[in-house]
């Protein structure tokens, strides 16, 4: 890749942490519960992004980060209080400059008067009588660098009149503690014309009084140069407290006042060792280091040690811990076989050998871990928009964004999770009038918080609205076909219900929620991560919806079970009950469908050895367990199989690469005896025997 | 031996584009991400040029400086500040705290090389 692109890629990335950062702070600030260092991390996350937009010539990303940080110097300096109605601006602007980020990015449009409306009211936060300063992008980008060293601009053009200037310059020693040298400056004096340098040597004393930190040298040098003597200044801007700086144009007509001294002695610019020889000694001179060292260097140990790696690395690497994690079951495994297990000390070691694997395994899972916070920093934009939108006053109160995911995880998890947060605010809360009337503070609140809960990650998006009305939401079901009109459904049943297809409980379809996905698409999306998600509501007090996740997806939880001779594992988060069909429970509908009575209900009971072609004919059902799963969409369906054998964690092993997809199967894993298990894709299985028994169509009507 | 230069910036952007810069001109380039982590890098590389940023979490450019120039080996290093700052109050603090020149940001990388040489040679 081009480098320029690559570090173009960076710039973008790191914009997406600066961004995250800046929000966070501005929350702090807003809620007054910022110190001087959040305030100093806000204005630096702008800067930063000015300062690498200004590389890339993101112009419009310059101006606009340039004001929003003018107005934030303003806050860090004390000259504007962080009141309520600047921090809101703060936080507008916040979002204003993560659009021009995704809209320098991506391309496409962007919403200018909007920019601009904001670039006003900055401005008007800050005082009037200081506009802000000019983008530096705009005066220094392509003028001269060295006029910001100091230095000026070469012109070799000899025109008629040229000024002669002697400078006496005689350094302080702080002169050279600052890195400074003469050579250097002499050589920038002549670049601006011709110059004669002599180097003043009659105060330096005998060795036996020389102090070595002292600077005795000074130089005298003559230069003739087409440049007035603000550029001769010029050179020495960054110095001129450290040294005895004499300049003197010299009138044209005055006699050359420039006699050889016998304590003089010539140098060019180019050759004038004796500083150096100054600076050697200094160098040498013995003076205590330790005491900067402990001051300085003693508490470097505090920074932050981080390397960036590529994900397929890593990836590597959590297969091939996968695979060891299989070989040390399979060896234990044969180990027991071979009888050996009286030997204490083979057992001991068997035993350390799996820890140790367990606990390579969790390291290296912990790579591919990312803290939740970047998530939940982009909810609280979205809950500020619609909030906007709906006219509602809402406070989006975020808890364990320290909480580590699986990193595909957090990426799959943003869509779902932005729709339940815009659901909550959207259909959770009430407008600020409706929460007086019911005795709650105008001010809304939904809470998001994650907790890692026995090896899962739970999410909780919970607001402190109006709740489910269940009646409600059971008429609509109804009204809708969802349920029969005579079911009777327990108050989860009837929370549930949200999550059937093509539900939605706004009687007006607003253009927040109402986007065509409804909660069964999140649902899925959750599940497609081997997720579980659930509902709890009390009228008038507010719902939650709680999402539990896998900490990764490189391992399942899986019921391993026996079909027609195989060995099979089932993803144990679909399975919602297990249960053996007593007889007068299974009835055949026509030569290929069969259904399972539960509870007065009846859904569509699935060989799975039939199904995925391990057998002809179907096994009686009567002989084995039935595994009931609900899959995509709330289709509840009964799966057959012939024994339950185990329930553990397993190893995904893709087989779409070797083999590319297989109907109803999902993965591999190998189990502890070294067999391969298939891993049943529920949803697949489901679907295809479907065109045989039309489940859905029974469910509903059940 | 290629001259070994320090550059200190909390912004993985402007590191990655300083050493695409000096890397490409010649230098040998070690990295710090802030003053505290540029302190440690200065005592354990002993770089023989320093660029530096001014607003940096944990220790900024300022006190960077000022740690710098209290080690003795590194009293006549120079120093550069690159900043966005045009601020001629940060430029004194900065000239007070023993730094050699201030560039300001965004950099033109021949330009940077040249005030480099120039400093340096």
């Amino acid at each position: 890749m081009d480098p320029m692109q690559a570090i173009k890629d960076t710039f973008f990335q790191e914009c997406e942490e600066q961004l995250g950062e800046l929000e966070t702070g501005l929350l702090a600030m807003q809620e007054g519960s910022a110190d001087n260092e959040t305030v100093n991390a806000v204005f630096r996350a702008v800067h930063s992004i000015k300062g690498g937009a200004g590389a890339f010539k993101l112009d419009r990303l310059v101006k606009f980060a340039h004001v929003f940080e003018t107005t934030l110097d303003k806050i860090r300096n004390g000259a504007l209080a962080p009141a309520d109605a600047v921090m809101k601006t703060m936080l507008r602007a916040a979002d204003v400059l993560a659009d021009l980020v995704t809209v320098s990015r991506e391309g496409g449009t962007f919403d200018d008067p909007h920019s601009n409306e904001l670039i006003a009211e900055l401005n008007a936060h800050c005082d009037e009588k200081a506009p802000p300063r000019e983008a530096p992008a705009e005066d220094d980008s392509d003028g001269n660098p060295f006029a910001a060293l100091g230095w000026e601009p070469v012109t070799l053009a000899l025109e008629p009149d040229i000024n002669e200037y002697v400078i006496v310059f005689k350094p302080k020693p702080e002169l050279y503690a600052k890195g400074n040298e003469t050579t250097r400056l002499m050589r920038e004096l002549s670049r601006l014309g011709s110059l004669t340098v002599r180097c003043e040597i009659a105060d330096v004393p005998l060795l036996a009084n020389f102090e070595p930190e002292h600077s005795y040298l000074s130089w005298r040098a003559t230069l003739r140069s087409v440049q007035d003597i603000a550029a001769v200044r010029a050179v020495f801007e960054f110095v001129d407290d450290d040294c005895h700086l004499d300049i003197e144009p010299v009138d044209p007509g005055a006699p050359e006042a420039e006699a050889p001294q016998e304590t003089a002695a010539e140098v060019a610019p180019e050759a004038s060792e004796e500083p150096k020889a100054v600076e050697e000694t200094k160098a040498a001179a013995p003076t205590p280091r330790e005491v900067a060292k402990q001051e300085a260097g003693g508490s470097g140990n505090a920074t932050q040690n981080t390397i960036r790696v590529d994900l397929d690395r890593v990836d590597r690497l959590i297969n091939l811990v996968g695979e060891l994690v299989i070989n040390q079951a399979m060896l234990t495994q044969r180990v027991l076989e071979a009888g050996a297990v009286k030997n204490a000390s083979i057992a001991t070691g068997l035993d350390d050998l799996e820890h140790l694997t367990r606990e390579i395994q969790e390291s290296v899972m912990a790579i591919r871990a990312q803290p939740v916070r970047p998530l939940f920093q982009r909810m609280s934009r979205i809950v500020r928009e619609i909030a906007d939108v709906t006219g509602k006053n809402v406070r989006l109160k975020t808890e364990g964004e320290g909480a580590e995911v699986d990193r595909t995880v957090i990426e799959r998890l943003a869509d779902p999770l932005t729709h339940m947060i815009r659901n909550a605010v959207d259909h959770g809360l009430e407008r600020p009038d409706a929460r007086i009337a019911a005795g709650k503070p105008a001010q809304g609140e939904v809470r998001l918080s994650a907790a890692h809960k026995s090896g899962r990650v739970v999410i909780e998006i919970a607001d402190d609205g109006r709740g489910i009305d269940r009646p409600k939401v059971k008429a609509i079901a109804i009204k809708k076909g969802l349920i029969a009109p005579d079911a009777q459904l327990t108050d989860s049943e009837i929370d549930n219900l949200l999550f059937m297809p093509g539900f939605s409980t706004a009687e007006t379809v607003s253009n927040i929620s109402g986007r065509g996905v409804g909660m069964d698409v999140v649902k899925r999306s959750i599940q497609a991560l081997g997720g579980r998600i659930a509902i709890t509501s009390k009228l008038g007090q507010g719902s939650t919806f709680s999402l539990s996740l896998p900490l990764t997806l490189a391992v399942l939880d899986g019921m391993v079970v026996r079909v027609a001779d195989q060995t099979l594992v089932v993803p144990l988060n679909s399975i919602l009950e297990t249960m053996k069909p007593k007889p007068g429970e299974v009835y055949g509908l026509g030569p290929d469908t069969q259904v399972m009575g539960i509870r007065g209900g009846f859904i569509p009971l699935i060989d799975v050895g039939y199904a995925l072609g391990f057998r002809s004919h179907r096994a009686d059902p009567m002989t084995g367990v039935t595994l009931l799963i609900e899959t995509e969409g709330g289709v509840r369906s009964a799966l057959m199989v012939d024994a339950i054998q185990d329930q553990r964690q397993v190893v995904i092993k893709s087989l779409e690469s070797n083999y590319g997809h297989v109907e109803g199967i999902a993965a591999a894993t190998i189990l502890g005896d070294g067999r391969i298990a298939l891993i049943l894709d529920t949803d697949a299985i489901v679907h295809s025997s479907s065109g045989r028994n039309s489940p859905s169509d029974m469910l509903l009507a059940g | 031996m290629s001259m070994k230069i320090l550059t200190v910036d909390d912004s993985r952007t402007m590191r990655d584009m300083l050493r695409l810069a000096l890397s490409s001109a010649g230098f040998d380039v070690v990295q710090a991400v802030d003053g505290l982590d540029g302190l440690d890098v200065l005592d354990r590389e002993n770089p023989e040029l320093v660029i530096t940023d001014i607003n940096m979490p944990k220790m900024d450019g300022f006190g960077f400086i000022e740690g710098a120039r209290k080690i003795d080996r590194f009293r006549v290093v120079p120093i550069l500040v690159l900043t966005t700052e045009s601020d001629p109050d940060k430029k004194m603090r900065a000239k007070k705290a023993g730094a050699t020149g201030w560039i300001v940001k965004p950099f033109d990388p021949v330009k940077l090389v040249d005030v480099i040489r120039r400093v340096a040679a």
